[in-house]
């Protein structure tokens, strides 16, 4: 367990989290690995039903049954270096850990706020629950908060409810509530997927901002590559719960290594690729099929029903995520041919 | 009753307007502070003793000294009406009060916790299988006539009720992403429970608080009138009527103002329960 560097502060490790009923065992995330750098970021794409929200969940010790981790470790380094294994961390531990080390935000800013408490006072209470503070001195604390995360006018708005704000303003009351306690890690889940495009980068700007001020990692879970462009240094793209591609943002967005890293890519909306000088509408990529349901794997490669490079090889060899170049990874039999 | 009028004012200042906007919700909620305060400052504004006997006076119809009549024993009916909501009301609401202590903790019990849910839903289900006024005078058979034990009784005999919407309501807020996030946060569960869920829950509790009201009034004056109630010294509205029922021929004020301000009351209530669930409901279908 003290084999963490250093500089790491989140190791996944092969870790799965099953879904067991009766009869079917449903493999959510099935041997994901991966690391996360002290400051940086590392976003984790996929489509709905991917496996990147279970994945968090599992961080946060937050599933419920029947889903649970079978196996592998998920090792966390605490700011005062203490590391802990949140696979197996008791409930005492992970309310030590929750709030004050590693904070969580939402994609729904609209209903994670309680509607009958004012924003300050929902600040004031995670900050009261994690810090030996006076309700005067949470308040001031709940007012500088609203101040980082850029709310104008903050000392008015500390007594708004949450109807009384946009989403935009809702998910800066999220951050801000998140943060209150400086965490070293941020679990952000889709925070910008319910906003517009506009207030979407304002609230990805926001998080750069703040990872450089309060110094956390964040990890960062989105199914638009766009955002991941925006902030991450590191990719993991999932596929059925498992990861297909891993590599630094840079060479991930230069020179794709599996084809559903390269479909999701095509599939992002680009207004000046999308129409031409004609006025002519192209028509927007999209991957065919869905994604298999988790509980019917195929034999070989899960996402080969959908591939369009897929060989005959493919519907029966298990394909292994393999370097494909410098830290990058891919789990495609004919990644070197792409 | 006032208390719960207060109690939705603090919980959301636009309602008692939006509640007196309505004609009916209105009139209920008129009368019910009506009644309170009548019942309430009963000694002050009743013209006779609710206890003096005057032989001489005994079953006098209404007229202009006694305007509602006299029982067989010469007491002012007007004045027994008015001391008799005394009882018949507070009986109520603490009925009330207690249905509820013992429905919310029943229902968030269920409602929050999965594995406590199928235990917990069978035994309100069981609870909800008996008739109700049976069940109230099994109770206080076994506990003994009196004040307090009546108010136990109905309280046990109405607690499923409250349980069913705290636990509906429950089951809802619990997927909600706040209550996730206060999770995420390491907000203890007890705090989520109270601060998260119970919070949320006022709504539809102030509503079957209402209804509950109503119907507590009807079974306490029906324990009182089967004779299973509280002791017969002590006027409420069911002891009136029971005592009365002899004279049912030959002197009909005697049951006829109490069953009135039975009638009235209830209606009343069952009035303003109905306004506060049309203005609470569209507002909880939007918001959860």
């Amino acid at each position: 367990m003290s084999d963490l560097a250093p500089d790491t502060i989140l190791s996944v490790r092969d870790l799965r989290t099953w879904f067991k009923s009766r009869r079917v065992i449903a493999k959510a995330v099935d041997g994901v690995t991966f690391d996360l750098k002290r400051g940086q970021t590392l976003a984790v794409v996929g489509e709905s039903g991917s496996g990147k929200s279970v994945t968090s969940l599992s961080i946060m010790g937050l599933l419920s049954p029947p889903g649970g981790i079978e196996s592998g470790e998920v090792l966390f380094r605490d700011s005062k270096g203490v590391v802990h294994d949140l696979a197996r961390a008791s409930a005492r531990e992970f309310r030590r850990l929750r709030g004050k080390e590693i904070a969580m935000i939402f994609q729904e800013p609209m209903t994670s706020l309680n509607p009958l408490y004012t924003v300050g006072d929902q600040i004031g209470e995670m900050i009261a629950l994690h810090e030996r503070m006076s309700h005067a001195e949470a308040r001031r604390r709940a007012l500088e908060m609203l101040r980082h995360v850029e709310i104008p006018d903050a000392a008015n708005r500390l007594d708004d409810y949450p109807h009384q704000m946009s989403g935009g303003m809702r998910q800066r009351v999220m951050i801000a509530m998140a943060l209150a306690c400086n965490p070293s890690l941020l679990i952000a889940d889709e925070p910008t997927t319910a906003l517009d495009v506009t207030i979407q980068s304002q609230i990805l700007d926001l998080l750069r901002r703040l990872q450089d001020q309060f110094g956390m990692s964040i990890l960062f879970i989105t199914h638009n590559l766009g955002v991941v462009a925006e902030i991450a240094q590191d990719v993991v793209v999932m596929y059925s719960g498992r990861v297909v591609e891993h590599a630094p943002v840079v060479p991930l967005f230069r020179k794709q290594k599996h084809p559903y890293t390269q479909g999701l890519l095509a599939c992002t909306p680009n207004a000046a690729r999308d129409l031409s000088a004609s006025g002519e509408r192209k028509a927007l990529y999209s991957i065919p099929g869905s994604v298999p349901p988790i509980t019917a794997l195929p034999p070989g490669c899960a996402f080969a029903p959908r591939c369009r490079y897929a060989i005959d090889a493919c519907s029966s060899i298990p394909p292994q995520l393999e370097a494909v170049g410098d830290h990058h990874l891919s789990r495609c039999l004919r990644s070197a041919e792409l | 009753m006032a208390a719960i009028a207060t109690s939705t004012q603090g919980h959301n200042p636009g309602l008692l307007v939006r509640l007196l906007s309505r004609p009916t919700a209105a009139a209920g909620l008129v009368a019910i502070v009506l009644i309170a305060l009548a019942a309430i400052l009963a000694p002050y504004v009743t013209p006779h003793s609710p206890t003096q006997l005057s032989i001489a006076n005994r079953l006098t119809a209404p007229n202009t000294v006694y305007w509602l009549g006299t029982d067989e024993l010469g007491r002012d009916i007007l004045t027994r009406v008015l001391h008799a909501g005394r009882t018949s009301l507070s009986v109520a609401f603490s009925v009330v009060i207690v249905s509820s202590i013992i429905g919310i903790v029943l229902g968030l019990v269920a409602g929050f916790f999965r594995k406590a849910d199928a235990p917990v839903s069978r035994l309100i289900d069981a609870m909800m299988a008996f008739p109700d006024i049976l069940l109230a005078i099994a109770l206080v058979a076994a506990l003994g006539a009196s004040a307090f034990n009546v108010v136990l009784a109905l309280g046990i005999v109405y607690a499923p009720r409250m349980a069913r919407v705290v636990r509906a309501s429950t089951l809802v807020i619990r997927e909600l992403p706040y209550v996730e996030a206060a999770r995420a946060l390491a907000v203890p569960t007890p705090v989520i429970l109270v601060r998260h869920v119970l919070r949320n829950v006022t709504s539809p509790l102030l509503v079957q608080g209402t209804f509950i009201f109503a119907q507590a009034i009807l079974a306490e004056a029906g324990l009182s009138f089967l004779g299973v109630g509280i002791s017969p010294d002590i006027p409420t509205w069911g002891i009136m009527i029971s005592a009365g029922r002899q004279f049912m021929n030959s002197a009909s004020w005697l049951l006829f103002y109490p069953g009135l301000a039975i009638v009235i009351t209830v209606l009343a209530l069952q009035l303003l329960g109905d306004g506060l669930r049309d203005l609470l409901d569209p507002r909880l279908a939007k918001d959860i």
